[in-house]
């Protein structure tokens, strides 16, 4: 049952006669467990998301925190708090599961300290107002939503049990922020003029969230023949512009989009281009708070050196007087 | 494990041991593995397990178990350690056959 990494040794050449039977595993619907026998790609696949998937969180928190002691109310306030909470344990549930596949998560935390590790590009942009954690909660977590919803069916065990945890707490973090937006949308004409502009300024990125388009994604078709997605990012797109558009018509806030347009046929709310050369550029590193994030989070690792170094003489000390006895 | 943390201690940056964390929900039911924590002591395993997996109220209990610590089958023991079990129908009651009248039973 435990779910302990497996040693990293055993990384078996991939034989062409397991890999067939791994991938009917696959077709017949059953959860492969750390354990078990995989292709090599398949567990490097899945480190490689996982672990992006548990910075995105980590790093979630940086542009959140900012806003704490800002939040307008108490009431806001102490769901924040709980909000960021959340993610700094969304965060480890999935470095918990990135661990089963023969991972440190000592590695991986340095990877993302020295900017070799990617994470959602979403964070990369600034919160200006107090209306940006709204939206961040309505778009961003909302966009999380449809994406953690279809990996909590994932055909790696601890990924997809970690989503489930996850899916059942993201839930308040979209109904909070949007609540957020709903007050804001019905208040004075410069609370509802913060709010528009907020959703002007997230819209396209939470868009770019779920990732190029099929046509140009490079992983997308082997995660989706091994189980790990099983819907496109396209796919996933359409699925977020159909449920956002209802959402905002209800408080009246426009999504800036001129084409936006529902398409009787295939009952979907058709979008207009998204700016790719924008998604490539923040991806590699040139977004607007890149550096800053980075930097922010290296600080906070760099400050929180002491308290794990007490926390490892205290163990040591209890190791000492345990033996002494 | 020594080595671990001197190593650890060394550079400020130690990932601490790894524990599987067991959580019972409020209805009585067992403990069910919930997922794993670092931490440097067993009772600093337990905070970090009610940090991570309990922030809703979702255990009455909570056990933390070195990783290391726990022997688990392999799936290659999938067939021959768990045959035995397997080839029992007699052991399930719908292998025995109720007389037609007899509808509840």
């Amino acid at each position: 049952m435990a779910e302990q990494p497996v040693s990293k040794q055993s990384a078996p050449s991939d034989d062409p006669a397991r890999v067939a039977e791994f991938e009917a595993r696959i077709a017949r619907g059953e959860t492969i467990e750390p354990k078990d026998w995989m292709p090599e790609r398949y567990r490097r696949q899945l480190i490689r998301m996982m672990s992006q998937h548990a910075h995105s969180e980590v790093v979630g928190m940086l542009p959140e925190g900012n806003w704490i002691t800002r939040a307008p109310s108490l009431r806001r306030k102490m769901a924040l708090l709980a909000k960021v909470q959340d993610e700094a344990g969304h965060g480890l549930y999935i470095y918990c599961g990135t661990e089963t596949l023969g991972v440190d998560r000592h590695e991986l935390v340095r990877q993302l300290l020295n900017g070799t590790a990617k994470y959602s590009s979403i964070f990369n942009y600034p919160t200006l107002t107090w209306a940006d954690i709204g939206c961040i909660g309505w778009f961003v977590d909302g966009a999380a939503i449809v994406n953690q919803t279809m990996l909590a069916h994932a055909s790696y065990g601890p990924y997809a049990r970690a989503m489930v945890r996850i899916c059942k707490e993201e839930n308040f973090h979209k109904r909070q922020g949007y609540e957020i937006m709903a007050t804001l949308a019905r208040g004075t004409p410069e609370q509802r003029a913060m709010a528009q502009d907020a959703v002007n300024r997230w819209w396209w990125p939470s868009l770019m969230m779920f990732g190029p388009s099929d046509t140009d994604s490079a992983n997308s078709e082997e995660l989706m023949r091994w189980g790990v997605k099983k819907k496109s990012n396209d796919e996933l797109r359409q699925r977020f512009v159909n449920l956002t558009v209802a959402q905002a018509k209800a408080i009246d806030l426009t999504l800036p989009d001129p084409d936006l347009a529902y398409d009787e046929e295939t009952e979907n709310w058709r979008f207009g281009a998204i700016d790719w050369d924008e998604f490539w550029r923040v991806v590699k590193g040139d977004g607007p708070c890149n550096r800053e994030r980075l930097a922010a989070r290296n600080k906070a690792h760099d400050e929180g050196a002491w308290v794990r170094a007490a926390a490892t003489a205290y163990a040591a000390k209890r190791e000492r007087a345990t033996e002494a006895a | 494990m020594s080595d671990e943390r001197a190593a650890g201690a060394a550079n400020g940056d130690s990932q601490w041991p790894l524990w599987e964390v067991f959580a019972q929900p409020p209805k009585g039911a067992p403990h069910e593995h919930v997922g794993s924590v670092h931490a440097a002591t067993a009772e600093q395993a337990l905070e970090n397990a009610r940090d991570v997996y309990t922030r809703r109220g979702e255990a009455v209990s909570l056990w933390v178990v070195p990783s290391q610590a726990i022997t688990a089958s392999t799936p290659d023991d999938m067939g021959p350690f768990f045959d035995p079990g397997n080839d029992k129908p007699y052991r399930h009651p719908q292998f025995y056959k109720v007389p037609r009248g007899v509808k509840v039973f």
